[in-house]
């Protein structure tokens, strides 16, 4: 069998449930493809084994950059480029030059955060997601269990799946 | 299976469960609109035809046509930007602070608020933007371009100049936050555009959606994103308007050279923004019948926020007129007194009252849990913010250090259809929103059905 192809599909209409299912389903060595759910789920990350997102680092990285931008534009423009009197001020003070510093760090955290988000998610506006039960956007919790990736045949990854509170079992199968 | 909290009220009542949440709040994106809706949108674009006709002679003629004279250079212009971006402070405000401080009321109105603020920031931009008179020349005076001047930039000494880099970063990331926010919702519509087969709506709502997936992996990366930006979000809502309150108070005009400006311009914007949000979300619970999510509950914990901005607002207003006083300057305590005596004295009184007394009201439970009295109290304060500003700007301006150049401020009907103008963008927007997009945050709504939703009787 190939990847990505053959999976079984659990239904949970419950948190709760979901994630007591989650650890007991691992336990019994089934790997989980991916589970889609309605709502952010707290905790769910954590019992399927996920490392924490290093997103944080992105947005500390991309605001460093947008405050040095901002300094040395400033610093440039003002001390360097074309200095102009005004008020009898110094060329260069850091003083005034706070408000933008601050803004352009938070202006470029924000967007290089979102947009690394959108990146590393496969988001995009004309790509359609691969669903395997679409009322995850709606009420219900979707495990998704990839037969390729199991040794165990699919009957009894469904009663597993049944004895830890799905719903309903099915199966879904791509081209 | 639900819980309720033992010492705190339901924020969904109804007996509502995590489908029914998807049912009540996509149904008027849905259907067709009603005819209430129909003459509310009716009503705001006209608004914004009228005002579009002024901005239209404004740019033909010039900025004469606008009530200002030498001696009063900022009036109605200035004292509607600074209010719109007050009222723009509340959408960040809720969506970013009450995130961090986990305040679960919030997760009805964000939306909306968040929507009020990308619009309001929008008619505040369009008054400095119009008073530069050559509209098409701004970029130039007001980011760093390179020119032909021989590049003579933009000062970065001065607090006008701070103003455009602090709106346009604040309206950026207000509308990448509310965005963010919608992406799980469109998909929601998405997916019962599909299962009910209209292929049109699905395609779109995809594309609005960027493809959301719902997975575990994106959730987790999705919360550490809304975290970050609320993150982000809190010290900017805060700088926006100490920044606009930069504009006033590193200058030397008497009345408007004082260190108590920036929290007491912050205080004032929460304020406005929150009786702004009041005003909105009383008619829109009404219209698409969201009684059993924005409930009294919302309203009395956001008339509480009311209380205490007006009260710090009445304080700071207190605190001027004192150090005025004590602080001996004969020009300063010339303007404040100018100000509640002076020819401008019914625009400082109407202040006063509107936002100092009026506000103390909702201290009565049976007030602030009414619809109708908050509704009024809500455009009450408004009305009074408005004056705040107008007393600020005006009134400091209006007697010049020589008294040969003492004037008075009169509007034409340009100024007024400037304001016009902008009150039909801001409500046709909202109604375009309120119509098209989710207003309530389906999938923040849903993970607390469980834990904060009144239970089936």
């Amino acid at each position: 069998m190939d990847n990505n192809k053959n999976f079984v599909v659990g239904v949970f209409g419950d948190e709760d449930v979901l994630l007591h299912a989650v650890p007991a389903i691992r336990e019994k060595g089934i790997k989980i493809h991916e589970v889609y759910t309605p709502f952010p789920v707290h905790g769910l990350d954590e019992v399927l084994g996920y490392k924490r997102t290093r997103l944080p680092i992105a947005a500390f990285l991309f605001g460093l950059t947008g405050t040095s931008l901002a300094l040395t534009m400033q610093i440039w423009m003002l001390g360097f480029d074309w200095p102009m009197i005004i008020g009898g001020k110094n060329f260069v003070s850091l003083p005034p030059f706070v408000p933008v510093t601050f803004e352009l760090t938070v202006l470029l955290a924000a967007l290089g955060m979102v947009a690394t988000f959108m990146i590393v998610s496969d988001m995009k506006p004309y790509k359609w997601p691969r669903q395997f039960d679409n009322r995850s956007t709606d009420d219900k919790h979707i495990m998704a269990i990839d037969l390729a990736d199991n040794k165990l045949s699919k009957s009894e990854i469904e009663s597993i799946l049944k004895s830890n509170g799905a719903q309903e079992v099915n199966e879904k199968n791509f081209e | 299976m639900q819980v309720t909290s033992a010492i705190r009220e339901p924020l969904i009542t109804g007996g509502k469960t995590v489908h029914d949440v998807s049912e009540d709040i996509s149904r008027q994106v849905e259907g067709k609109p009603t005819n209430l809706w129909k003459m509310a949108f009716g009503i705001s674009f006209v608004l914004l035809a009228y005002g579009f006709y002024c901005v239209c002679i404004l740019l033909w003629e010039g900025i004469g046509v606008w009530g200002l004279n030498k001696t009063v250079g900022w009036a109605w212009d200035i004292t509607n930007f600074v209010w719109w971006v007050g009222i723009g402070h509340a959408g960040t405000l809720i969506s970013a602070i009450l995130l961090l401080f986990r305040q679960k009321w919030r997760m009805s109105i964000n939306r909306a608020a968040e929507a009020m603020t990308i619009f309001a920031v929008i008619c505040a931009a369009t008054f400095p933007a119009f008073h530069m008179g050559r509209l098409w020349l701004g970029f130039y005076w007001a980011l760093p371009l390179p020119n032909t001047f021989g590049s003579l930039w933009v000062n970065f000494n001065s607090p006008l100049l701070w103003d455009v880099f602090a709106i346009s970063t604040y309206f950026t990331v207000s509308l990448v936050f509310w965005y963010i926010g919608l992406i799980p919702d469109f998909a929601v519509i998405r997916d019962r555009a599909v299962r009910s087969g209209h292929k049109m709506r699905a395609t779109i709502y995809n594309a609005l959606s960027f493809g959301w997936d719902g997975a575990a992996k994106t959730w987790m990366r999705y919360e550490s994103v809304a975290l970050i930006l609320a993150g982000l979000s809190t010290p900017l809502v805060l700088s926006v308007h100490t920044i606009v309150s930069f504009d006033f108070a590193t200058s030397v005009i008497p009345g408007w050279h004082t260190t108590i400006f920036p929290p007491y311009f912050v205080a004032g914007a929460i304020f406005s923004g929150f009786a702004m949000v009041l005003t909105l979300l009383i008619v829109t619970r009404k219209v698409f019948k969201l009684e059993d999510y924005i409930t009294i509950y919302h309203i009395e914990l956001m008339n509480i926020v009311i209380i205490i901005t007006g009260s710090i607002v009445g304080i700071a207003y207190i605190t001027e007129f004192f150090v005025a006083w004590y602080g001996q300057v004969p020009a300063e305590f010339y303007a404040f007194s100018n100000r509640a005596f002076g020819p401008y004295w019914w625009a400082y009184w109407c202040m006063m009252t509107c936002n100092v007394i009026s506000p103390q009201l909702f201290w009565f439970k049976k007030l602030r849990t009414n619809i109708a009295a908050t509704f009024v109290l809500s455009i009450i304060v408004n009305i009074g913010m408005w004056f705040e500003r107008f007393v600020i700007i005006v009134t400091s301006l209006h007697r010049d250090y020589l008294p040969s150049s003492w004037s008075m401020f009169y509007p034409t009907m340009y100024d007024v259809g400037q304001y016009i103008f902008t009150f039909g963008l801001f409500f046709t927007a909202f109604f375009l929103f309120a119509k098209f997009f989710p207003v309530i945050n389906m999938a923040e709504v849903k993970s607390i059905v469980k834990s904060s939703s009144e239970k089936k009787h």
